[in-house]
């Protein structure tokens, strides 16, 4: 279970703090998936960089189990994003002097979690089979982006994060893409937390909300 | 212990995940891996080919001193010291004196005439007790084998090959005299032969002749009376001045080094620089994946570690070849400045292996530590933000701003308060230093400057560009900055004092010739002989006696008073306007510039100079410039030297003869004296020699600057190569507006030229000031002597043209690769924008 209580979080500028999070509550299950939504600047990313541990919050706290992010220290949260997530961007971010078959593999070996038949049968659903020892920017922005997934899915995470991995592709090979996640997901017992400003994508996942000003102005589910 | 081990092996999992993922990308762009590699090797390979070279010469120097007795000792020697009679030794054994005696002379060898080797002869029986001979304390047996015959002669192992002589092999010497046979010993001086001092009478053709008479370190006595006059007290050995009087040149040496290194570490800084920001997309992930800051930034030093390493070997690999190509020239200067033998062949010890290492991962920690604190700082989410990095950067140029004012006022008080070469060094550092910090900041303002006075759309695109990149190109820059700089300030000196030097020399060796009597008979006889020579316009001759002013090794120097010395011997400077004068009539005396300034004392002071009789106190009436000489030069008049050495025979006679008759006049003079060739020196032949010396002088320095130059050189081309791919980026919007890839290639060079032209503007008057630095701190504080600041156009010029080709040569690959761009790579940037 995903918990964020009254998370607050401000940026420094030269003009004074800047609030971007306004206590932000949030709660997910094991398994469930959920669609933040917001229109630019409402904080979606930031929430999402804050569950992720890559940022600390200002005020309140984020647990997932007995692990209280708000609490932990830099190399407590490097733990956490090495064993207990998976992170997808929008820029895929893989490791261009790597080939396709050791960014599928990195993050799982990271975490020690490394399992062949696993990887194979991801690479396998996601179509990589042709491309193993290609290298990133010999992929398409589809390619690219069902690799990151497999990346992230492969070392099992009990949490995915997924920063808009659908915003730098066209329709068709977005859906493509959400349709990959969301098969993929249905075999495991992966918890989904999507960022995405596309009522479309956000149909197709379970829950919903939207941050408004910092702030959620709108939960359900479908 | 469990949780321990546990925690161990998931550490060293990450780490060895992580180091993987970082060096693939040194296998995804060779070219900043070998940029790298190419600065930590030539900023080894410099400073350890010095460091090379000055300590086998500093070994050499030791072993010299080590040769008898193993510390300096005390000596009795003649006071011009030549040569005196072997009954001196006998009358002062008789007298309870336990002196050991020495005879030195120069040699060469038959078939080896390019070589002269120093011939020593000693009596191992009465040397003082304890005393070892070049390292090792003689047994009984070896003694006897020494002098029974048919002897031997000890002879260091790298002169031995040098001569291409062998173990037992009987060389033949220049006069038809046979050596004993050769025996290699480790730890002998280079260039020297040591003999029994019979063999040694016997070889020179000296018989019953001596140079010096050792003593033992703690002997304390005063000379009996009867000897005074004859002999006189020396209480350190020569070899100690050695060491003195080379410092200065060794330290000169030191600091090229250093400059080399510090020029090759802008590489490593840059290359260093340029992969982090080129890789702070794989730094995000790396963070987002899961790897500690702690962990990713003991990666990359590991990274760093292992390229320093790498380039540390083959740093001082070639380091060592370096200074073995260097070692001739520096030998010879050595010799011909100081009369120091250095061994012809490197012999170094494994410590300098592993110091030259231990140089290359001191460097790449300094050169790379900027780069891994500002990956340590910068927050996890701003690490692929080139903005971020941007900030960061603009705030390190102001950082650098304030540390260039401060290095600017360290070299102001250098100036005003350093009374030191070590003073003189930390003003050129300082200077340097501070330049350097400065460059960007004043490249970036003239920058702004034209950018506002830019009208046309290319021309602002041309500028704001230029500006864009300096960031990029600023450390490249500044290694051209440092390297133009040193190359016109030292280039200054030397053309400078090549032009002083060759003046000063057709005005003091008026003489045509110069003559050496053997010994003190010979000398009187010749004094009388020449006066009789009808072709001799003038005989002008000097008595000379070598003693310590406040412990300054001094020649003192006995001329008569002749109308030759009043036109042909300039004075820097006079007390009145009748030096020569006073010098001739009153008790008065002309010092060398480096011996006034080493015993700082002015015109109008008195001097107090040790004689057998007492101390003598002249008045100092003149000083004149003596390049290149090590020891402190004293002018008197002749009948005052020999009031306080009244058995003094003139040790040279310089002649005026005209020209066409030196053959005939030669042939009478053998005749009557049978001369050694050594002891007849003329004009042209002295002239010779004393510009060879000052050429391979400087051959070193000028080796080292070119290699300077060139490395700096190859600055620029890798940053020029290391940042070319991320270029396309600024460039692809060009081409999509319409400007045509031969067009952005030719504004690219403009843009690379601008910023070179601009470094080499700055470096112009930097280089000026750095030849003053050289001319009136550095010279005077290691030689002794002040050089005129001359400035050379041509050579200005030369320069500038050399920088501008190395420029275009810098900028030459990556222009073709960017002409070589297809449109499909300049379309992609625009699909993935970073």
């Amino acid at each position: 279970m995903l918990s964020v209580h009254g998370v607050f979080k401000s940026y420094a500028t030269p003009q004074g703090p800047l609030p971007v999070l306004q206590g932000v509550d949030l709660e997910l299950k094991p398994g469930s998936s959920l669609a933040l939504m917001g229109e630019s600047g409402s904080g979606k990313s930031t929430l999402l960089h804050l569950i992720a541990g890559l940022d600390k919050v200002d005020g309140g706290s984020i647990t997932s189990g007995e692990h209280r992010l708000d609490q932990m220290n830099e190399a407590q949260l490097a733990n956490w994003r090495r064993t207990e997530i998976g992170l997808v961007f929008q820029q895929f971010n893989l490791i261009g002097s790597l080939r396709v078959e050791d960014n599928l593999a990195f993050q799982a070996r990271l975490a020690g979690r490394h399992d062949p038949r696993w990887q194979a049968h991801l690479v396998q659903r996601l179509g990589l089979g042709d491309l193993l020892r290609r290298y990133p920017e010999q992929l398409s922005g589809g390619q690219q982006q069902r690799v990151a997934l497999g990346r992230a899915l492969a070392s099992q995470p009990k949490l995915l994060l997924a920063d808009e991995p659908t915003g730098s592709l066209d329709e068709a090979t977005s859906d493509e893409v959400l349709k990959l996640l969301l098969e993929l997901l249905d075999d495991s017992p992966t918890t989904l937390l999507m960022v995405t400003h596309s009522p479309r994508v956000a149909a197709r996942l379970a829950q919903k909300v939207v941050l408004h000003h910092g702030r959620l102005a709108d939960a359900g589910a479908h | 212990m469990v949780v321990w081990l546990t925690r161990a092996r998931i550490d060293v999992r990450v780490f060895r995940e992580t180091l993987r993922a970082l060096l693939s990308h040194w296998r995804q762009h060779p070219v900043q891996f070998f940029s790298v590699l190419t600065g930590l090797w030539l900023a080894t390979s410099l400073l350890t080919g010095v460091q090379a070279l000055n300590s086998h010469a500093r070994e050499s120097y030791a072993r010299a001193s080590q040769l008898i007795g193993g510390e300096p000792q005390a000596s009795l020697s003649a006071p011009g010291g030549g040569v005196f009679s072997q009954q001196l030794f006998v009358d002062l054994r008789l007298a309870g004196w336990p002196v050991s005696p020495v005879l030195q002379g120069r040699l060469t060898l038959k078939g080896h005439d390019d070589q002269r080797l120093q011939l020593m002869g000693i009596e191992p029986v009465s040397l003082p007790a304890g005393s070892a001979v070049a390292g090792q304390a003689l047994a009984i047996g070896r003694i006897v084998e020494f002098f029974s015959p048919p002897g031997s002669t000890w002879i260091a192992p790298p002169t031995l090959q040098a001569l291409g002589l062998h173990d037992g092999d009987t060389p033949i010497s220049e006069n038809g005299q046979t050596l004993p046979p050769l025996r290699a010993q480790p730890d002998m001086a280079p260039g020297v032969l040591l003999v029994d001092i019979g063999f040694a009478q016997q070889i020179l053709g000296l018989p019953n002749q001596l140079s010096r008479l050792l003593l033992p370190k703690d002997f304390s006595a005063v000379l009996p009376d009867q000897f005074k006059g004859q002999l006189q007290l020396k209480t350190s050995g020569e070899e100690n001045n050695l060491a003195r009087l080379t410092e200065s040149f060794h330290l000169n040496l030191d600091a090229l080094g250093f400059l080399s290194f510090v020029v090759g570490l802008f590489i490593v800084h840059a290359a260093i620089g340029l992969a982090l920001e080129q890789r702070r997309g794989l730094l995000r992930t790396l963070r987002a994946c899961g790897v500690s800051a702690r962990m990713l930034i003991g990666c990359l030093a590991v990274e760093l570690g292992g390229l320093a390493l790498i380039g540390g070997i083959v740093g001082v690999a070639s380091g060592y070849l370096l200074a073995s190509v260097l070692l001739p020239d520096v030998a010879a200067s050595l010799r011909g400045l100081y009369g120091a033998e250095v061994a012809g062949q490197l012999n170094l010890s494994p410590w300098w292996w592993l110091s030259g290492i231990g140089l290359s991962l001191l460097g790449a920690l300094l050169a790379g530590a900027n780069s891994l604190l500002r990956a340590a700082r910068l927050p996890l989410l701003a690490l692929a933000n080139p903005q971020a990095w941007h900030q960061a950067h603009a705030r390190w140029l102001r950082r650098q701003g304030w540390v260039a004012a401060i290095a600017a006022v360290i070299a102001l008080l250098a100036l005003i308060w350093g009374d030191s070469l070590a003073a003189g060094f930390v003003l050129m550092a300082a200077l340097l230093l501070g330049a350097a910090l400065a460059l960007p900041v004043l490249l970036d303002t003239v920058l702004n400057l034209l950018l506002l006075r830019s009208r046309s759309v290319l021309g602002q695109w041309f500028i704001a560009d230029c500006r864009q990149q300096l960031p990029a190109l600023s450390l490249a820059l500044m290694a051209l900055l440092l390297a133009l700089a040193a190359n016109i300030g030292a280039g200054s000196m030397t053309a400078g004092f090549r032009q002083t030097f060759s003046d000063w020399l057709e005005q003091r060796l008026t003489a045509e010739l110069y003559l050496n009597p053997q010994n003190p008979a010979q000398a009187r006889e010749m004094q009388t002989w020449l006066q009789q020579q009808p072709q001799v316009t003038a005989v002008l001759p000097s008595w000379q006696v070598s003693i310590q002013l406040q412990g300054w090794p001094a020649d003192l120097y006995g001329v008569i008073d002749h109308p030759a010395y009043r036109q042909h011997w300039p004075l820097l400077e006079a007390l009145g306007d009748n030096p020569w004068d006073r010098l001739a009539k009153d008790d008065a005396l002309m010092l060398s510039e480096q011996l006034a300034r080493r015993l700082k004392v002015r015109l109008g002071d008195h001097l107090t100079i040790p004689t057998p009789n007492g101390s003598w106190s002249p008045q100092v009436v003149g000083i004149y410039a003596d390049y290149g000489n090590p020891k402190g030069h004293v002018l008197v008049n002749a009948n005052h030297l020999l009031r306080g050495w009244p058995q003094l025979t003139p040790n040279r006679f310089n002649l005026r003869i005209d020209p066409a008759a030196i053959p005939s006049f030669l042939t009478a003079l053998q005749t009557r004296f049978a001369l050694d060739d050594s002891r007849i020196v003329d004009q042209a032949r002295l002239k010779g020699w004393s510009t060879q010396v000052f050429e391979r002088t400087f051959a070193a320095t000028a080796a080292l600057n070119s290699l300077t130059l060139g490395v700096a050189g190859v600055a620029l081309f890798i940053s020029l190569l290391t940042q070319s791919q991320s270029r396309l980026g600024q460039l692809a919007p060009l081409w999509a507006l319409g400007v045509t890839r031969r067009q952005l290639m030719l504004l690219n060079l403009g843009q690379t030229w601008l910023l070179a032209l601009l470094t080499l503007i700055l470096a112009l008057p930097l280089g000026i000031a750095l030849a003053w630095c050289l001319d009136t701190v550095i010279n005077v504080q290691a030689f002794g002597w002040r050089l005129p600041l001359r400035v050379f156009p041509l050579q200005l010029l030369q320069l500038m043209g050399l920088a501008l080709l190395a420029t275009l040569l810098a900028s030459a690959w990556p222009l073709y690769s960017l002409y070589r761009t297809q449109p499909a790579d300049l379309l992609r940037t625009f699909a993935h924008e970073d």
